[in-house]
């Protein structure tokens, strides 16, 4: 049935080509392959996990620009993303900023689950 | 996202568009604002987790490190690619719905589907090999000893208030050398890696076994022939959805099995 | 333009709207009609209102004499959580979005429904689901844990059914991110070509801002539950301290929810004063642009401050100090808003009806409980009052004499619009006096109690402080009295009550220029002509119906 198409509202849905597709899912696993490779550098404890995230950031938004089509879509929905993103940094950062400023007064008074299995079997 | 057909004056409606909207466009704006204002809700439902690995690794380290040495980086990378092709699979499903391609389109249903029960295939065969060993979430946390060996790890004796039972230093044994015990011994929170692991690696788990049914009931649907270039809504939409599962797993693979 | 018979004429009773568009309880129960589901979801929440003063009154009366009253301490900790998780989740933040929201909302708008009408219902039955879950927690063993569930009680030591009541709340989280992503895309994609943002009521500005919230906070409540679950049920050890985890990350991450969720509570109780207020002031709302850009600030500030709940927790010292200061700016936007109200009030053309006294009620109530806000927002003056009957005072003063005076102006103001019948004005009135008068007694003796160091959530207490919880128990009972006067006023209207016109108040805004009930679709057609919301020059008072009509407009 013909009838009604998105260019109702005065808009053409942007398609993805076969090579834009294939070309994407390629980075991706290539940036797969380089994301293990990469931890046989060793750059220090916290360049390894700053290394880790960058890489796994690109990745990231290869998938929203292309797969998930941000690229192409209304400007709104990227800003949905962003601010979902922003909101889980903000409750991470002051957490960790919070939770860091104790840490030193914590003392633990009780054996821990496998201390206490390995107390009991004997085992060492 | 709506497919309620309205009785009364739909004649001149086309099947699938809601009787409030317009036209199919702007069914279909509406529906990708609502997906994603989902997927956005969903990423602060993982927040929490994320959070209290951020909060856990960035105040003791020693956990994730030796932590990570339990996991097995290659069935990490092999389900992280699974994941990706099956996202190039959703991402070519919606391409196949935009062109009336409805063989094409059942094809890349089928496939994802097929990624995805890969996917946990590979899931099931790690939490399986972890039950055995005994690295369990929190309280059960009791390690084999085969699994403590191949780690290089020993637990510490306890005393009953918490502290470490302080080491004696190593007798010299009868050929006159000292014995160094060089195993590395557990971490204390280490149970709770293992905690954030499966916490981590199962709400996801959930979210992807969520994503099969939906995908089950679109290839009902697309065998039935209900999509066409007019109206393909529910595939963008669960496509997005699909990417987001890829999206998250993109980033556990290396919190969690590249740790060093 | 409607072709029905002019309602100014009709029976409501008799002309077709959506309460006899098809009968049998079927059609309710699968309805995919807002109006249907706002009624339903009006329905539920009151019975929660109901239940969690039942649950009120049981605790007052036991805090009549210090020691025990009429029941023992385990099951007065019983009694207060139950009064708080009740009103919590099941009530306060699903009633003024749901009820009203769902059955205003599309009409404001001219359409025809929300966006996504299937996913409206699920929403109300993912909120019959929570309640039972909840209500068959309170069969099995009642929680005690505090609303708040803090751990390590919570996750390990408390034996009651803890699991069950929190696998409650996190349904009923689901229902609050359902409706609020639905009117977020409604309000986005659903408005008539004429009205821009700025056209837009503001009881809308309210809901979309609520609706920001909803989604993007009631994540982190459900994944918080979620981790309280496993720690319960296996030990995940991420709270527990005896298993190396950290209790004080489980008040971070649940006030990271809560405090955003205290605006939800909040800010369409503030729409519905903006509408209030203009129309029974006769005056164009003072400050538009200011009202609705404040509740935007108060959705986006509402997320930095979460800490100010966990002063006296082991917070560190740095935190907190950052925590203060933020909360010290979220008073401004909602000063903003009373001084807009009080504007727009100022030269106004008053009427007493019932929706303005209702209002004028919030107004001073929620100002007074804002200001306490303050004081326990200031770090030093909150480490005397932190868990006293002050902080009790303070949320009591914004929820009760905020969002529930609210919720009653919202009821008496579209009752008409709902029915189609006329509520009986002068029990209408007693009522709003009865809630008022027993609120503060209840209410105002705490601040004082709390402030002398009478801690919250006790049972036992010391005999200096009897004569303040005698003069809250009764205070307790008059707002008890008040608040099933109301019900019974609006129940007896909504079977017998006069028929109302159209548009009985002379407002403004879309849902008043059509029939009283509405028709199925509301609106055959979405409204070409610009209307101006709060323009009341343009109306005329029609005295054969009591009601207002646009020249030019068929109502």
């Amino acid at each position: 049935m013909a009838g009604h198409g998105h260019s109702d509202s005065g808009h053409q849905p942007h398609v993805m080509s076969i090579p834009a597709l294939l070309a994407t899912g390629g980075a991706l696993m290539v940036l797969t392959i380089f994301t293990v490779t990469v931890t046989s550098w060793d750059f220090g404890y916290t360049a390894n996990l700053v290394v880790a995230m960058a890489i796994a950031t690109v990745k990231a938004i290869i998938v929203c620009l292309f797969f998930m089509h941000l690229l192409y879509d209304k400007k709104f929905n990227l800003i949905i993303l962003v601010l979902s993103v922003a909101f889980m940094l903000l409750f991470f950062s002051i957490t960790l900023l919070d939770s860091d400023q104790y840490q030193g007064d914590i003392l633990i008074t009780n054996p821990m689950p496998h201390e206490a299995a390995a107390a009991e079997g004997g085992a060492q | 996202m709506s497919t309620a057909a309205h009785g009364g004056h739909d004649d001149h409606h086309a099947p699938f568009l809601a009787h409030h909207f317009e036209d199919h466009g702007h069914q279909f704006d509406s529906g990708k604002l609502g997906i994603w204002a989902f997927l956005g809700q969903e990423l602060l439902f993982f927040s929490g987790l994320f959070c209290a690995y951020v909060i856990y690794r960035g105040n003791h380290p020693e956990i994730f490190l030796q932590g990570s040495h339990f996991l097995d980086v290659k069935w990490g990378a092999v389900n992280t690619c699974v994941l990706i092709f099956s996202s190039l699979t959703a991402a070519w499903s919606v391409r196949c719905a935009q062109l009336n391609n409805q063989k094409g389109l059942i094809l890349t249903i089928a496939l994802t589907i097929a990624c995805a029960f890969g996917f946990m295939g590979i899931k099931y065969v790690e939490y399986s090999h972890k039950i055995h060993d005994g690295l369990l979430p929190g309280k059960y946390f009791n390690p084999s000893a085969q699994a403590l060996e191949k780690a290089g790890l020993k637990v510490p004796a306890v005393n009953i208030d918490g502290s470490i039972v302080a080491e004696p230093a190593p007798a010299a044994s009868e050929g006159g050398e000292v014995v160094q015990d060089t195993r590395e011994p557990v971490n204390r929170r280490l149970h709770i890696f293992f905690s954030v692991y499966f916490m981590m690696t199962g709400l996801h788990g959930i979210h992807v076994v969520a994503g099969i049914l939906v995908y089950l009931w679109l290839l009902k649907r697309a065998i039935r022939g209900d999509f066409n270039s007019d109206y393909y809504g529910p595939i963008d939409f669960t496509a997005l959805y699909w990417h987001l599962v890829d999206l998250v797993w993109i980033y556990l693979f290396p919190m969690l099995y590249l740790i060093h | 333009m409607s072709t029905l018979a002019t309602p100014s004429s009709g029976d409501a009773g008799h002309q077709e709207n959506y309460l006899n568009h098809s009968s049998g309880i079927m059609n309710w129960l699968i309805t995919l009609d807002h109006k249907r589901i706002g009624v339903m979801y009006t329905i539920g929440t009151s019975l929660a209102l109901l239940l969690g003063g039942v649950f009120a009154l049981a605790l007052r009366t036991e805090l009549l004499t210090p020691g025990k009253t009429i029941m023992d301490h385990d099951t007065y900790n019983q009694m207060f959580t139950l009064h708080g998780a009740v009103m919590v989740f099941l009530f306060i933040i699903p009633s003024i979005p749901a009820a009203l929201g769902n059955f205003v909302l599309p009409i404001m708008l001219g359409q025809k429904d929300v966006a996504f009408p299937r996913l409206n219902l699920a929403s109300f039955y993912i909120w019959v689901a929570g309640a039972a879950f909840m209500l068959y927690s309170l069969f099995v063993s009642p929680i005690d844990t505090g609303w708040t569930f803090y751990t390590p009680y919570s996750s390990g030591h408390s034996q009651t059914a803890v699991i069950s009541a929190v696998t409650g709340v996190f349904i009923l989280g689901f229902s609050s991110i359902f409706t609020g992503l639905n009117f977020i895309v409604t309000i986005q994609k659903m408005r008539p070509a004429w009205m821009t943002w700025f056209k837009m009521p503001l009881f809308l500005w309210g809901l979309y801002a609520t609706s920001l919230i909803q989604v993007l906070a009631t994540p982190v409540l459900a994944i918080t539950l979620l981790l309280l679950i496993c720690e319960r049920a296996f030990g995940v050890g991420i709270f527990d301290p005896t298993l190396g985890g950290d209790p004080v990350l489980f008040q971070h991450f649940f006030w990271f929810y809560s405090h955003p969720a205290v605006y939800i509570m909040v800010l369409p109780a503030m729409g519905v004063i903006s509408e209030v207020v203009s129309v029974f002031s006769r005056k164009h709302i003072f400050g538009y642009k200011f009202i609705a850009f404040s509740s935007i600030a108060i959705a986006l500030l509402g997320f930095l401050v979460w800490g100010h709940h966990m002063f006296t927790s082991g917070q560190s010292a740095m935190a907190s100090v950052i925590f203060s200061a933020i909360t010290f700016t979220v008073g401004i936007p909602s000063a903003i808003k009373v001084f807009n109200w009080l504007a727009t009030m100022y030269k106004g053309s008053i009427r007493l009806d019932t929706p303005m006294l209702y209002a004028m009620s919030f107004i001073f109530l929620f100002t007074v409980g804002g200001l306490t806000g303050l004081f326990l927002g200031s770090l030093s003056v909150d480490l005397h009052l932190h868990d006293t009957y002050f902080v009790v005072a303070h949320f009591h003063y914004v929820m009760v004499g905020g969002t529930i005076n609210a919720l009653f102006a919202a009821l008496f103001f579209w009752w008409p619009k709902m029915f189609g019948r006329m509520y009986n004005e002068a029990m209408g009135r007693v009522s709003a006096l009865l809630v008022f008068l027993g609120f503060n007694l209840t209410f105002f003796p705490q601040f004082i109690m709390g402030a002398r160091g009478m801690p919250r959530r006790y049972y036992n207490y010391l005999p200096e402080f009897q004569s303040f919880h005698v003069a809250s128990t009764i205070g307790s009972y008059v707002l008890g009295i008040g608040i099933v006067v109301a019900f019974g006023v609006l129940t007896h209207a909504a079977f017998r009550g006069k028929i109302a016109p159209a548009n009985p108040w002379g407002a403004k805004t879309l849902e008043w220029l059509t029939q009283s009930p509405p028709t199925f679709h509301n609106y055959e057609e979405v409204p070409e002509e610009a209307v101006e919301a709060y323009d009341f020059d343009d109306l005329e008072y029609d005295p054969q119906t009591d009601g207002y009509t646009v020249p030019g407009r068929a109502i």
